[in-house]
Order: C-alpha cells, then structure tokens, then sequence
C-alpha cells in the first residue's frame, strides 16, 4: 500500500508532464501550418490588390474591397468543388481566419442544407456558421463607436 | 515586394495567433473567430489596426479581424457626415463587399453544387 501511495505522486506527475508535453507537440505544427496558409492567402489577397491599383485604378486604401469579393468568389467555388475543406483539414486557422474562412462557412453551410429547401434549408442556414462573427463584430462596432464619439464629445 | 513579405508574415502571425487560440486554449472556431472580430474593433477604436493596414497592406485586411474594424470604420466615417445616426447608417458601409459577396455566391454555390460526402 505504501509503495502504491509513494509511486502515486510520481505517475501523477509524469502523467502532468505527459499532458504538458503532449498539446505542445501537436500544436506546433498546426500553428506552423496555419502561419504558412494564412501567409499565403494574405499574400495572394495582396497581388489581387496590386491588380486592383495598377489596372483598374482603385485607389490604395480602397483596394482591398474588391480583393476581398475576389476571394470571397474564389472561396464559395473551391468549397462547392469540396476542394476548400481537403485544405482547410490542413491547415486549420490558416484558411478559417482569412476572409476566405467566413466565405467558405457560408457556402458550405448553404450547399450541406439545400436538401431542406431552399428558403428554410439554404436562407435559414447559411448564417449558422458565419452568423456569430457577424454579430459580435456588428455589436462590439457599434459600442466602440459610440464610445469613441463620447470621448470626441467630451473632448471638445 | 517588401509588401507581399509583409503581408505574409502579418497575416500568417494574424492565423497563427487563431490556431493557437484553438489548439492551446481549447476555443471553438467559432469563439476562436468572434474574438478576433471584437479584437479587431477594439483596435480599430484605439488607433491600432489602420497603421497595421498601411503596414502590411492586404496581410492585415485580409484575416477576419479587419471586417471588425472595417465595421468601426464605415460607423465612425457616416457618424462624421450625419451625426450619431450615421453609426447605424454607415456600420455596414466598407464591409458591404465582404458581406453580399459571400451570401450571393454562397447562393450560387449552393444552387450549382451538391454535397460531398
């Protein structure tokens, strides 16, 4: 019994140091792989700009609108030829974080409800994914907003 | 070309910061990317995210957290012209694009494609 107790405290231990260990190791990988997509979309969305300011005469500061419809394009085929999602599996946050990611939840969600019809499957669930993102960046907008011109009003 | 190494490195950073809000933090993506949006409002509030975007140009624009602060942008620009209203009246302003382009498209895809198994 006492040698059970004594050897407790030191598998504990290793199981705590195995558990430490273990996260880490499948971790850094991932965030490798989604550092390298991500990177790669964002460099991608920066020639789509560069295509937008040389060719069609958009302004700098206005470009990256159209680069972002663009891609948003982009994504809602990849994600209808399931391409999108073979990727997405490896690189996890490297194509969710982009404008690609929130594309991709849309469309997928519209295509995998279409069975359900097309007013209640597709228009009632294309939102499901994409719908928080919208709503907490609406919201947090709107009370930065309003504190920002509180500030500018007590400020002169 | 200083521009694309910039946009890669920020917006690699930007994803890898997500993956490890997910893969160490245990968060959902969803809660992995709402967080990120309000990240990207409050630092559009405070000043931060537009430096960022004229740094390092799409690699900022890119990743989710600039719909939050293009959110904040297009409320502040119409509270500008109109008055305390524009915040409702221009919140959706600079994010129209992102915004129509996935749900028309969405639609589409939904009409043309079928489901993978």
């Amino acid at each position: 019994m006492a040698k059970k107790k004594k050897a407790t405290p030191v598998q504990k231990d290793y199981q705590n140091l195995a558990k430490k260990i273990e996260p880490k190791r499948k971790a850094l990988p991932n965030i490798f792989r989604a550092f390298i997509t991500g990177g790669l979309i964002c460099t991608f969305a920066q020639f789509l700009q560069n295509v937008f300011i040389n060719y069609f005469n958009f302004e700098k500061s206005q470009a990256g609108n159209p680069a972002s419809a663009v891609l948003i394009i982009l994504s809602a085929l990849f994600t209808g030829l399931g391409v999108y999602d073979h990727i997405a599996q490896w690189a996890g946050a490297g194509t969710a974080v982009p404008i690609t990611g929130f594309a991709n939840s849309i469309a997928s969600a519209a295509i995998e409800h279409r069975s359900e019809g097309f007013v209640l499957g597709v228009g009632g669930n294309m939102f499901k994914i994409a719908g928080p993102v919208i709503v907490f960046g609406t919201f947090s907008a709107f009370v930065v907003a309003i504190i920002k011109l509180l500030i500018k009003a007590i400020g002169g | 070309m200083e521009k694309y190494i910039w946009a890669f490195l920020v917006g690699g950073a930007i994803c890898a910061i997500g993956q490890i809000m997910m893969d160490v933090f245990k968060m959902t993506p969803a809660h992995t990317m709402t967080t990120l949006v309000v990240a990207g409002a409050i630092l559009g509030g405070l000043g931060l995210y537009e430096p960022l975007v004229n740094f390092a140009g799409a690699g900022a624009t890119t990743p989710i957290c600039s719909f939050g602060n293009a959110l904040l942008k297009g409320a502040l620009a119409e509270a500008e012209r109109n008055g305390l209203i524009g915040v409702l009246t221009g919140i959706f302003e600079v994010t129209s694009a992102g915004i129509s382009a996935a749900i028309i498209f969405g639609f589409f895809a939904a009409l043309i494609f079928r489901p993978k198994g």
